[in-house]
């Protein structure tokens, strides 16, 4: 009986402080960011915000060009997934459902691109960049964020394609639609929920990216989100208030998106599947 | 959740416990074919692979070609090219700096891969003992981290470990390490790489440990009933069922692991900008401190062009393995 309670104890007991461990930075951010200054240099530091104030979120929206920063976030954003998304979704359609010759060839092409050392390569994007006179811009950024994003966007459509059953396919055929017309009203709407998820991850990876605009945009009002913050931090010093509301502005659009993207790329193929 | 991780290390790593899927039976292109004409396929890629030849080939050329130049900020103001043949290469090869740097990284990267990945299969296992209501709330953690994009959680790691008014060291005292009180992890090297990797590890867990659970959930039950029948413990048949099954995901995710620790950017220049004393530069770092930072730019390209050498000899075994299980899908 003892034993059996320690064995349920433990693995609750460890969850619970993991989850503690994983999730503390995060609450952390927040907290700081609705603390009072005196209480964020406090001897013992305040766990649980009473006094709630908004002060360092006004400061740092008032903070330069914050409102461009986040329209040029979204948009390179915006862009580079969606066009990853469309010439993704004819690449993934071939590599899984035809036969060709060369077809191990171009998986290999974009796994071996998935690796691509972008954080090193930064060098020559700067030269190439710089002489087709593109620097301070949104174009390059949102070219390569594109290309950064498109093998694990062809890769991982492919899968979501492949689990589509192929006789929903031929059925749609045999009534007498074209291949093309079976794939936007068959399949199209079943790989929603892979459209999703892979836009998620594309979206983030994105969203994050820093060498390649920290050395192309040296134009305040041509940053994205990511450069504000970490400049923002270094101006701001130990204003903790005022970084981790920053911090907090630019992380929620994601914790969000993640948190509820998530739970729609669940609802599964399969089910979609037999409702479709 | 299961589902949705599982596809996404399909892309990712080409794990062959879910590659199943991606098995196109044989005999399904007859009729497809025809309708669909034979350069069908190859127009479908032909957006993406001109996209991924260009936009990732002209840099590489490009980086292989100024790695022999003379580009200083002189020759860069004044659009000069100037040859030096090898000349970058040795001085790097031949300098010290070089040889510490790369030491450092391969070591920096053992040790986050060994961490991320012991740590992270402890947890994707605890994920599956747990009982429904606290896996929800364990998974909630590792989302979270997860999710928290990189230079915030760097800057919510800058905070916590901050010399005055930082929780951790706050803590530490408390426990009753009293020295830490106002201690400075940002001025030693392996104090400041402790933070980095506490970080790195923090975040790089969650997708070890969620992907690690869907796929146990994919283990056939009767294994289990079997092995306990046969009378293994907890640690038998983990060693015989589980770990054999999840072996070729472990693999695959160790190799990805390597890749992302290696090129890891963000974590260590916004934590600390290689420092202190450029102590903490990695390849990446390093090569970008040489280049743009210090405007050797042709030097900066040969240290790149080396770094990219080495992640691929890092990883060649990987995709030999990749190359192989392609070949036995066809």
């Amino acid at each position: 009986m003892k034993r059996s309670l320690m064995a349920r104890l433990w693995p609750n007991a460890t969850a619970l402080v993991l989850f503690v461990v994983f999730a503390f930075p995060v609450y952390w951010m927040f907290a700081t960011s609705l603390k009072p200054a005196g209480d964020i240099i406090a001897d013992d530091p305040v766990f649980l915000p009473t006094d709630i104030t908004f002060d360092h979120f006004q400061k740092a929206l008032d903070a330069d060009h914050f409102w461009t920063l986040v329209g040029n976030s979204l948009t390179v954003t915006v862009l580079a997934v969606v066009f990853s998304l469309v010439i993704a979704l004819l690449a993934s359609f071939a590599l899984a459902r035809m036969r060709f010759k060369g077809r191990r060839g171009f998986i290999l092409t974009f796994m071996i691109a998935q690796m691509a050392p972008w954080e090193v390569m930064v060098i020559a994007i700067y030269i190439i960049v710089r002489d087709a006179d593109l620097l301070n811009s949104l174009v390059p950024l949102t070219v390569f964020y594109m290309i950064m994003v498109l093998p694990f966007t062809v890769l991982t459509l492919r899968g979501y394609v492949a689990a589509v059953p192929k006789e929903l396919e031929e059925s749609a055929m045999v009534d007498g639609c074209t291949r093309r017309q079976a794939f936007v009203k068959v399949i199209l709407p079943l790989l929603a929920p892979g459209l999703m998820a892979t836009s998620l991850f594309g979206f983030i990876t994105a969203w994050n990216e820093f060498p390649l605009v920290l050395i192309l945009n040296k134009d305040a009002e041509k940053q994205t989100l990511p450069l504000w913050l970490s400049s923002f931090q270094t101006t701001f010093g130990d204003d903790w208030g005022a970084t981790m509301a920053a911090a907090s502005l630019f992380a929620v659009p994601i914790l969000v998106l993640f948190v509820f993207l998530q739970r729609k790329a669940v609802s599964g193929l399969t089910s979609g599947a037999v409702k479709g | 959740m299961s589902v949705q991780t599982e596809r996404t290390d399909t892309g990712t790593a080409a794990a062959p416990g879910v590659r199943k899927t991606d098995v196109t039976p044989p005999g399904d292109t007859g009729p497809a074919r025809r309708r669909g004409g034979a350069s069908a396929p190859y127009l479908l890629l032909l957006p993406a692979l001109l996209a991924t030849v260009i936009l990732l080939g002209w840099p590489l050329v490009k980086n292989g070609v100024l790695s022999f130049q003379n580009l200083n900020p002189r020759q860069l103001i004044l659009h000069l090219t100037e040859w030096r043949g090898f000349d970058n290469y040795t001085d790097v090869l031949s300098g010290s700096d070089f040889w510490k740097v790369v030491q450092r990284t391969v070591v920096f990267t053992a040790v986050n891969v060994a961490l991320i990945m012991l740590l992270g299969t402890l947890v994707g296992l605890l994920l599956a003992r747990l009982g429904k209501r606290m896996r929800l709330l364990l998974m909630l953690g590792l989302v979270l981290a997860w999710a928290m994009p990189v230079i915030a959680a760097t800057t919510v790691y800058q905070w916590l470990f901050a010399q005055r008014f930082g929780v951790v060291n706050w803590l530490l005292a408390k426990a009753g390490w009293t020295s830490m009180a106002d201690y400075n992890w940002f001025g030693t090297q392996l104090s400041t790489f402790s933070v980095i990797t506490l970080l790195i590890v923090w975040q790089s867990i969650p997708f070890v440990a969620i992907n690690l659970y869907a796929a146990t959930t994919t283990i056939p039950k009767e294994l289990y009933e079997a092995a306990s029948i046969d009378g293994a413990g907890t640690w038998k048949s983990f060693t015989h069922v589980t770990f054999p099954f999840m072996r070729p995901f472990l693999w695959a995710t160790t190799f990805l692991e390597v890749i992302w620790v290696f090129k890891a950017f963000p974590q260590i220049f916004a934590m600390n900008r290689g420092g202190p004393d450029r102590l903490t530069e990695t390849l990446p770092i390093y090569a970008f401190v040489e280049g743009p930072g210090n405007q050797h730019y042709g030097m900066g390209a040969a240290i790149s062009f080396l770094t990219i050498l080495i992640l691929l000899g890092l990883t060649a075994y990987y995709l030999r393995t990749v190359l192989k299980q392609e070949e036995d899908e066809l």
